[in-house]
Protein backbone atom coordinates (compact mmCIF):
# COMPACT_ATOMS: atom_id res chain seq x y z
CA UNK A 1 0.00 0.00 0.00
CA UNK A 2 1.06 3.72 -0.78
CA UNK A 3 1.78 6.31 2.08
CA UNK A 4 0.06 9.24 1.98
CA UNK A 5 3.34 10.99 1.33
CA UNK A 6 4.69 9.26 -1.43
CA UNK A 7 5.18 10.49 -4.90
CA UNK A 8 3.80 8.84 -8.25
CA UNK A 9 5.20 8.69 -11.24
CA UNK A 10 4.00 7.53 -14.79
CA UNK A 11 6.55 6.11 -16.98
CA UNK A 12 7.56 8.61 -19.58
CA UNK A 13 5.67 9.49 -22.69
CA UNK A 14 8.44 8.43 -24.58
CA UNK A 15 9.25 5.40 -23.46
CA UNK A 16 5.72 3.95 -24.34
CA UNK A 17 3.61 3.34 -27.60
CA UNK A 18 -0.38 3.59 -27.30
CA UNK A 19 -2.89 2.75 -29.12
CA UNK A 20 -6.54 2.59 -28.48
CA UNK A 21 -8.25 -0.32 -30.34
CA UNK A 22 -11.40 -0.05 -28.31
CA UNK A 23 -12.61 0.37 -24.52
CA UNK A 24 -9.02 -1.16 -24.39
CA UNK A 25 -5.53 0.59 -24.96
CA UNK A 26 -2.71 -1.07 -26.43
CA UNK A 27 0.34 0.06 -24.48
CA UNK A 28 3.88 -0.92 -25.29
CA UNK A 29 6.53 -0.32 -22.62
CA UNK A 30 9.71 0.15 -24.63
CA UNK A 31 12.27 -0.33 -21.30
CA UNK A 32 10.51 -4.10 -20.78
CA UNK A 33 9.16 -4.83 -24.19
CA UNK A 34 6.31 -5.82 -22.32
CA UNK A 35 2.77 -4.84 -23.81
CA UNK A 36 -0.42 -4.07 -21.36
CA UNK A 37 -4.00 -3.84 -22.39
CA UNK A 38 -5.43 -0.65 -19.96
CA UNK A 39 -9.01 -0.04 -19.84
CA UNK A 40 -10.14 2.89 -17.67
CA UNK A 41 -9.03 4.42 -15.47
CA UNK A 42 -5.80 3.28 -15.86
CA UNK A 43 -4.79 5.51 -19.07
CA UNK A 44 -6.46 8.36 -17.03
CA UNK A 45 -4.11 7.95 -13.72
CA UNK A 46 -1.14 7.95 -16.23
CA UNK A 47 -2.46 11.14 -17.51
CA UNK A 48 -2.76 12.61 -13.75
CA UNK A 49 1.01 11.82 -12.94
CA UNK A 50 1.83 14.13 -15.98
CA UNK A 51 4.03 16.20 -16.39
CA UNK A 52 5.52 15.96 -12.60
CA UNK A 53 4.93 13.09 -11.09
CA UNK A 54 2.12 13.79 -7.80
CA UNK A 55 1.36 12.40 -4.43
CA UNK A 56 -2.33 11.22 -4.07
CA UNK A 57 -4.44 14.14 -3.13
CA UNK A 58 -2.72 15.84 -5.99
CA UNK A 59 -3.39 12.66 -8.30
CA UNK A 60 -7.15 12.82 -6.86
CA UNK A 61 -7.73 16.63 -8.02
CA UNK A 62 -6.16 16.23 -11.65
CA UNK A 63 -8.70 13.44 -12.12
CA UNK A 64 -11.29 15.09 -10.94
CA UNK A 65 -10.46 18.51 -12.93
CA UNK A 66 -9.00 16.41 -16.14
CA UNK A 67 -11.36 13.80 -16.39
CA UNK A 68 -14.62 15.06 -14.32
CA UNK A 69 -14.33 11.47 -11.83
CA UNK A 70 -16.31 12.86 -8.97
CA UNK A 71 -16.37 9.65 -6.78
CA UNK A 72 -12.30 8.99 -7.13
CA UNK A 73 -11.82 7.53 -3.71
CA UNK A 74 -8.68 7.68 -2.26
CA UNK A 75 -8.10 3.92 -1.17
CA UNK A 76 -9.83 2.83 -4.72
CA UNK A 77 -7.25 4.62 -6.50
CA UNK A 78 -4.45 3.80 -4.38
CA UNK A 79 -5.34 0.43 -5.47
CA UNK A 80 -4.93 0.94 -9.26
CA UNK A 81 -1.68 2.99 -8.39
CA UNK A 82 -0.50 -0.07 -6.45
CA UNK A 83 -1.56 -2.26 -9.49
CA UNK A 84 0.30 0.16 -12.37
CA UNK A 85 3.25 0.13 -10.12
CA UNK A 86 3.23 -3.75 -10.09
CA UNK A 87 3.22 -3.73 -13.66
CA UNK A 88 5.74 -1.19 -14.37
CA UNK A 89 4.17 1.84 -15.70
CA UNK A 90 4.18 3.61 -12.60
CA UNK A 91 6.65 3.85 -9.85
CA UNK A 92 6.92 5.27 -6.49
CA UNK A 93 9.48 7.85 -4.82
CA UNK B 1 24.82 -35.22 -43.44
CA UNK B 2 24.47 -38.33 -45.78
CA UNK B 3 21.86 -36.73 -47.98
CA UNK B 4 20.35 -33.34 -48.15
CA UNK B 5 17.66 -31.15 -50.00
CA UNK B 6 17.68 -27.90 -50.72
CA UNK B 7 14.15 -25.59 -51.32
CA UNK B 8 12.69 -22.24 -51.27
CA UNK B 9 9.08 -21.88 -49.96
CA UNK B 10 8.00 -17.80 -50.58
CA UNK B 11 11.00 -15.66 -48.43
CA UNK B 12 12.51 -18.40 -46.70
CA UNK B 13 15.40 -21.15 -48.12
CA UNK B 14 15.61 -24.45 -45.95
CA UNK B 15 18.60 -26.62 -46.32
CA UNK B 16 17.71 -30.56 -44.92
CA UNK B 17 19.67 -32.80 -44.34
CA UNK B 18 19.13 -36.37 -43.18
CA UNK B 19 20.66 -39.52 -42.09
CA UNK B 20 18.39 -41.62 -44.26
CA UNK B 21 17.82 -41.60 -48.06
CA UNK B 22 13.53 -41.92 -47.35
CA UNK B 23 12.62 -38.60 -46.03
CA UNK B 24 14.24 -36.57 -48.52
CA UNK B 25 12.56 -38.54 -51.30
CA UNK B 26 9.48 -38.10 -50.01
CA UNK B 27 10.17 -33.97 -49.83
CA UNK B 28 11.83 -34.45 -53.36
CA UNK B 29 8.26 -35.44 -54.39
CA UNK B 30 5.76 -33.03 -52.23
CA UNK B 31 8.15 -30.24 -53.02
CA UNK B 32 8.61 -30.68 -57.01
CA UNK B 33 8.29 -27.54 -58.52
CA UNK B 34 9.26 -25.52 -55.94
CA UNK B 35 12.32 -23.02 -56.28
CA UNK B 36 15.88 -23.35 -55.22
CA UNK B 37 17.29 -21.01 -52.95
CA UNK B 38 18.40 -17.82 -53.69
CA UNK B 39 21.99 -17.32 -54.24
CA UNK B 40 22.51 -21.14 -52.70
CA UNK B 41 21.71 -19.51 -49.41
CA UNK B 42 19.76 -21.08 -46.47
CA UNK B 43 18.43 -19.48 -44.05
CA UNK B 44 17.15 -22.22 -41.52
CA UNK B 45 19.37 -25.45 -41.74
CA UNK B 46 16.96 -28.71 -40.54
CA UNK B 47 18.91 -32.34 -39.44
CA UNK B 48 17.02 -35.54 -39.06
CA UNK B 49 19.52 -37.25 -37.11
CA UNK B 50 19.52 -40.91 -35.96
CA UNK B 51 19.36 -40.97 -32.55
CA UNK B 52 21.84 -43.47 -31.66
CA UNK B 53 24.65 -44.37 -34.62
CA UNK B 54 23.40 -48.09 -34.34
CA UNK B 55 19.69 -46.58 -34.46
CA UNK B 56 20.11 -45.80 -38.42
CA UNK B 57 19.54 -49.39 -39.29
CA UNK B 58 17.65 -51.17 -35.49
CA UNK B 59 14.75 -49.54 -34.86
CA UNK B 60 15.14 -46.39 -36.70
CA UNK B 61 14.22 -42.92 -34.43
CA UNK B 62 14.58 -39.58 -36.23
CA UNK B 63 16.37 -36.63 -34.07
CA UNK B 64 15.67 -33.09 -35.52
CA UNK B 65 17.88 -30.44 -35.12
CA UNK B 66 18.46 -27.09 -36.45
CA UNK B 67 19.62 -24.12 -35.43
CA UNK B 68 16.62 -23.37 -33.43
CA UNK B 69 15.81 -25.94 -30.90
CA UNK B 70 12.59 -26.62 -28.08
CA UNK B 71 15.03 -28.65 -25.28
CA UNK B 72 13.53 -32.45 -25.02
CA UNK B 73 11.66 -32.99 -28.39
CA UNK B 74 10.59 -36.65 -28.24
CA UNK B 75 12.44 -38.41 -31.52
CA UNK B 76 10.09 -39.69 -33.79
CA UNK B 77 10.02 -43.09 -35.62
CA UNK B 78 11.52 -43.32 -39.34
CA UNK B 79 8.75 -43.20 -41.38
CA UNK B 80 7.58 -40.17 -39.68
CA UNK B 81 10.48 -38.33 -41.03
CA UNK B 82 8.74 -36.17 -43.32
CA UNK B 83 6.72 -35.30 -40.68
CA UNK B 84 9.74 -34.93 -38.30
CA UNK B 85 11.03 -32.78 -41.61
CA UNK B 86 8.21 -30.70 -41.58
CA UNK B 87 7.67 -30.01 -37.59
CA UNK B 88 11.95 -28.82 -37.85
CA UNK B 89 11.64 -26.76 -40.64
CA UNK B 90 8.26 -25.21 -38.74
CA UNK B 91 10.34 -24.60 -35.53
CA UNK B 92 13.00 -23.19 -37.40
CA UNK B 93 11.02 -20.45 -39.30
CA UNK B 94 8.52 -19.78 -35.89
CA UNK B 95 11.34 -19.19 -33.71
CA UNK B 96 13.85 -17.74 -36.48
CA UNK B 97 11.98 -15.46 -38.03
CA UNK B 98 12.43 -11.50 -37.47
CA UNK B 99 11.74 -9.80 -41.31
CA UNK B 100 8.40 -10.69 -40.38
CA UNK B 101 5.53 -10.73 -37.43
CA UNK B 102 4.36 -14.63 -37.83
CA UNK B 103 0.73 -15.40 -37.13
CA UNK B 104 -0.26 -19.33 -36.79
CA UNK B 105 -2.80 -19.14 -39.23
CA UNK B 106 -4.06 -19.94 -43.02
CA UNK B 107 -3.89 -17.31 -45.70
CA UNK B 108 -5.74 -16.97 -49.51
CA UNK B 109 -5.26 -13.88 -51.44
CA UNK B 110 -7.75 -13.13 -54.65
CA UNK B 111 -7.61 -10.23 -56.63
CA UNK B 112 -4.47 -8.70 -54.21
CA UNK B 113 -6.69 -8.78 -51.18
CA UNK B 114 -5.99 -11.83 -48.71
CA UNK B 115 -8.10 -13.72 -45.99
CA UNK B 116 -6.26 -14.67 -42.63
CA UNK B 117 -7.57 -17.32 -41.25
CA UNK B 118 -6.51 -18.23 -37.08
CA UNK B 119 -8.07 -20.51 -34.94
CA UNK B 120 -7.19 -23.41 -32.46
CA UNK B 121 -6.21 -26.76 -33.67
CA UNK B 122 -9.37 -28.21 -35.23
CA UNK B 123 -10.84 -24.85 -35.87
CA UNK B 124 -10.55 -25.65 -39.81
CA UNK B 125 -7.83 -23.49 -41.05
CA UNK B 126 -6.14 -25.83 -43.12
CA UNK B 127 -9.57 -27.67 -44.54
CA UNK B 128 -11.31 -24.25 -44.93
CA UNK B 129 -7.93 -23.07 -46.84
CA UNK B 130 -7.31 -25.92 -48.93
CA UNK B 131 -11.78 -25.76 -49.72
CA UNK B 132 -11.38 -21.70 -50.66
CA UNK B 133 -7.72 -22.50 -53.08
CA UNK B 134 -10.29 -25.18 -55.10
CA UNK B 135 -13.06 -22.17 -55.11
CA UNK B 136 -10.65 -19.90 -56.94
CA UNK B 137 -8.21 -18.53 -54.41
CA UNK B 138 -4.86 -18.03 -54.49
CA UNK B 139 -3.16 -19.98 -51.42
CA UNK B 140 -0.99 -18.38 -49.67
CA UNK B 141 0.25 -20.63 -46.46
CA UNK B 142 -1.74 -22.76 -44.02
CA UNK B 143 0.98 -22.17 -41.00
CA UNK B 144 1.76 -19.48 -41.25
CA UNK B 145 0.87 -15.71 -42.36
CA UNK B 146 3.97 -13.39 -42.53
CA UNK B 147 3.52 -9.91 -42.06
CA UNK B 148 5.69 -7.53 -43.36
CA UNK B 149 5.94 -5.00 -40.94
CA UNK B 150 7.45 -2.06 -43.05
CA UNK B 151 4.57 -2.32 -45.65
CA UNK B 152 1.62 -3.83 -43.82
CA UNK B 153 1.46 -6.43 -46.63
CA UNK B 154 0.99 -10.70 -46.24
CA UNK B 155 3.82 -12.65 -47.76
CA UNK B 156 3.07 -16.22 -49.02
CA UNK B 157 4.40 -19.45 -47.14
CA UNK B 158 2.55 -21.89 -49.14
CA UNK B 159 4.62 -25.24 -47.57
CA UNK B 160 2.87 -27.99 -48.05
CA UNK B 161 -0.82 -28.57 -46.43
CA UNK B 162 -0.99 -31.11 -43.27
CA UNK B 163 -3.97 -32.47 -43.75
CA UNK B 164 -6.01 -34.71 -40.79
CA UNK B 165 -6.77 -38.31 -42.20
CA UNK B 166 -10.38 -37.27 -42.34
CA UNK B 167 -9.56 -34.13 -44.17
CA UNK B 168 -8.43 -35.82 -47.52
CA UNK B 169 -11.60 -36.75 -48.95
CA UNK B 170 -12.62 -33.32 -48.79
CA UNK B 171 -9.85 -31.93 -50.22
CA UNK B 172 -9.51 -34.70 -52.96
CA UNK B 173 -12.91 -33.83 -53.98
CA UNK B 174 -12.36 -30.06 -54.05
CA UNK B 175 -8.74 -30.14 -55.57
CA UNK B 176 -9.28 -33.16 -58.61
CA UNK B 177 -5.29 -32.69 -59.52
CA UNK B 178 -3.96 -32.42 -55.68
CA UNK B 179 -0.80 -34.05 -55.05
CA UNK B 180 -0.49 -36.02 -52.05
CA UNK B 181 2.56 -37.00 -50.00
CA UNK B 182 2.36 -41.15 -48.29
CA UNK B 183 -0.25 -41.37 -45.07
CA UNK B 184 1.34 -41.06 -42.25
CA UNK B 185 0.15 -42.88 -39.48
CA UNK B 186 -0.38 -42.84 -35.33
CA UNK B 187 1.46 -39.25 -35.73
CA UNK B 188 1.64 -36.94 -32.77
CA UNK B 189 -0.99 -35.12 -34.66
CA UNK B 190 -2.87 -38.41 -35.45
CA UNK B 191 -3.24 -39.98 -39.21
CA UNK B 192 -2.12 -37.25 -41.45
CA UNK B 193 -1.27 -36.75 -45.25
CA UNK B 194 0.16 -33.77 -46.57
CA UNK B 195 -1.10 -32.04 -49.80
CA UNK B 196 0.91 -29.87 -52.43
CA UNK B 197 -0.70 -26.71 -53.09
CA UNK B 198 -0.94 -26.28 -56.58
CA UNK B 199 1.38 -24.51 -59.50
CA UNK B 200 -0.69 -21.32 -58.87
CA UNK B 201 0.67 -21.04 -55.23
CA UNK B 202 4.07 -21.89 -56.20
CA UNK B 203 3.95 -19.55 -59.19
CA UNK B 204 2.79 -16.59 -57.32
CA UNK B 205 5.15 -17.15 -53.80
CA UNK B 206 6.80 -13.90 -54.31
CA UNK B 207 3.66 -11.96 -54.75
CA UNK B 208 2.33 -10.48 -51.30
CA UNK B 209 -1.21 -9.49 -50.82
CA UNK B 210 -2.92 -6.72 -48.89
CA UNK B 211 -4.80 -8.38 -45.92
CA UNK B 212 -8.61 -7.16 -45.90
CA UNK B 213 -10.33 -9.63 -43.19
CA UNK B 214 -9.37 -11.26 -39.74
CA UNK B 215 -11.49 -14.60 -39.66
CA UNK B 216 -11.42 -17.14 -36.59
CA UNK B 217 -13.70 -19.89 -37.79
CA UNK B 218 -15.30 -22.66 -35.56
CA UNK B 219 -16.18 -25.86 -37.14
CA UNK B 220 -19.00 -27.69 -35.96
CA UNK B 221 -22.20 -25.54 -35.32
CA UNK B 222 -24.64 -23.90 -37.22
CA UNK B 223 -23.97 -21.19 -39.60
CA UNK B 224 -23.45 -18.10 -37.47
CA UNK B 225 -21.23 -14.85 -37.43
CA UNK B 226 -20.40 -12.30 -35.06
CA UNK B 227 -17.92 -9.16 -35.21
CA UNK B 228 -15.10 -9.48 -32.99
CA UNK B 229 -13.73 -5.92 -31.40
CA UNK B 230 -10.09 -5.13 -31.79
CA UNK B 231 -8.77 -5.70 -28.44
CA UNK B 232 -9.95 -9.70 -28.55
CA UNK B 233 -8.22 -9.20 -31.91
CA UNK B 234 -5.18 -8.21 -31.00
CA UNK B 235 -4.92 -10.56 -27.42
CA UNK B 236 -6.07 -13.31 -29.81
CA UNK B 237 -3.74 -12.47 -32.32
CA UNK B 238 -0.48 -12.34 -29.80
CA UNK B 239 -1.49 -15.58 -28.79
CA UNK B 240 -1.28 -16.92 -32.39
CA UNK B 241 1.96 -15.38 -33.09
CA UNK B 242 5.03 -17.23 -32.35
CA UNK B 243 7.37 -14.15 -32.79
CA UNK B 244 5.01 -11.44 -31.20
CA UNK B 245 7.33 -10.78 -28.10
CA UNK B 246 10.74 -11.01 -29.64
CA UNK B 247 9.48 -9.00 -32.21
CA UNK B 248 9.48 -6.00 -29.32
CA UNK B 249 8.21 -2.93 -30.55
CA UNK B 250 8.18 -3.60 -34.63
CA UNK B 251 5.52 -6.81 -33.65
CA UNK B 252 3.67 -4.09 -32.01
CA UNK B 253 3.58 -1.67 -34.27
CA UNK B 254 2.81 -4.58 -36.97
CA UNK B 255 -0.10 -5.51 -35.16
CA UNK B 256 -2.16 -2.28 -33.66
CA UNK B 257 -1.56 -1.67 -37.59
CA UNK B 258 -3.56 -4.90 -38.42
CA UNK B 259 -5.99 -4.84 -36.23
CA UNK B 260 -6.64 -1.36 -36.69
CA UNK B 261 -6.84 -1.36 -40.22
CA UNK B 262 -8.42 -5.09 -40.92
CA UNK B 263 -12.25 -6.36 -39.88
CA UNK B 264 -12.71 -9.38 -37.99
CA UNK B 265 -15.17 -11.73 -37.81
CA UNK B 266 -15.96 -15.14 -35.86
CA UNK B 267 -17.90 -17.77 -37.84
CA UNK B 268 -19.19 -20.99 -36.97
CA UNK B 269 -19.51 -23.37 -39.42
CA UNK B 270 -21.29 -26.68 -39.64
CA UNK B 271 -19.45 -28.00 -43.27
CA UNK B 272 -17.03 -26.50 -45.75
CA UNK B 273 -19.59 -25.58 -48.13
CA UNK B 274 -21.28 -23.36 -45.61
CA UNK B 275 -17.55 -22.08 -44.40
CA UNK B 276 -16.97 -21.17 -48.85
CA UNK B 277 -20.38 -19.25 -48.76
CA UNK B 278 -19.77 -17.38 -45.57
CA UNK B 279 -16.72 -16.43 -46.22
CA UNK B 280 -17.71 -15.29 -49.81
CA UNK B 281 -20.78 -13.38 -48.92
CA UNK B 282 -18.56 -11.31 -46.04
CA UNK B 283 -16.05 -10.65 -48.89
CA UNK B 284 -18.55 -9.05 -50.87
CA UNK B 285 -19.20 -6.56 -48.40
CA UNK B 286 -15.31 -6.04 -47.63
Amino acid sequence: MGDGDAVYHAAPVESLLVEPLDVFVAVFHRPSGITHLLTAPAPEILDALRPAGAPLTTAMARLQARFGVEDADPQALTARLDELVAAGLVHRA
Amino acid sequence: MRHRFDVRVGPFGFRVGSDWRAPIAQMEALYAGYPALRDGVADFTVRLSAVRPWRRFVRPSVEIGGDYMLPGAVPLPLRQGLLAAEMAMNLQVALGTRRFLLLHASVVERDGRAVVMTGESGAGKSTLATLLAAHGWRFMGDEFALVDPVTGLLHAFPRAISLKNESVAAARAAWTDARFGPLLTGTPKGDIRHLAPDVRALAAMDTPARPVLLLFPRFGSAADERPVPPAEVFVRLTQASTNYTAMGETGFTALTRLVGGVPAVAIDYPDGATAVAQVEARMALT
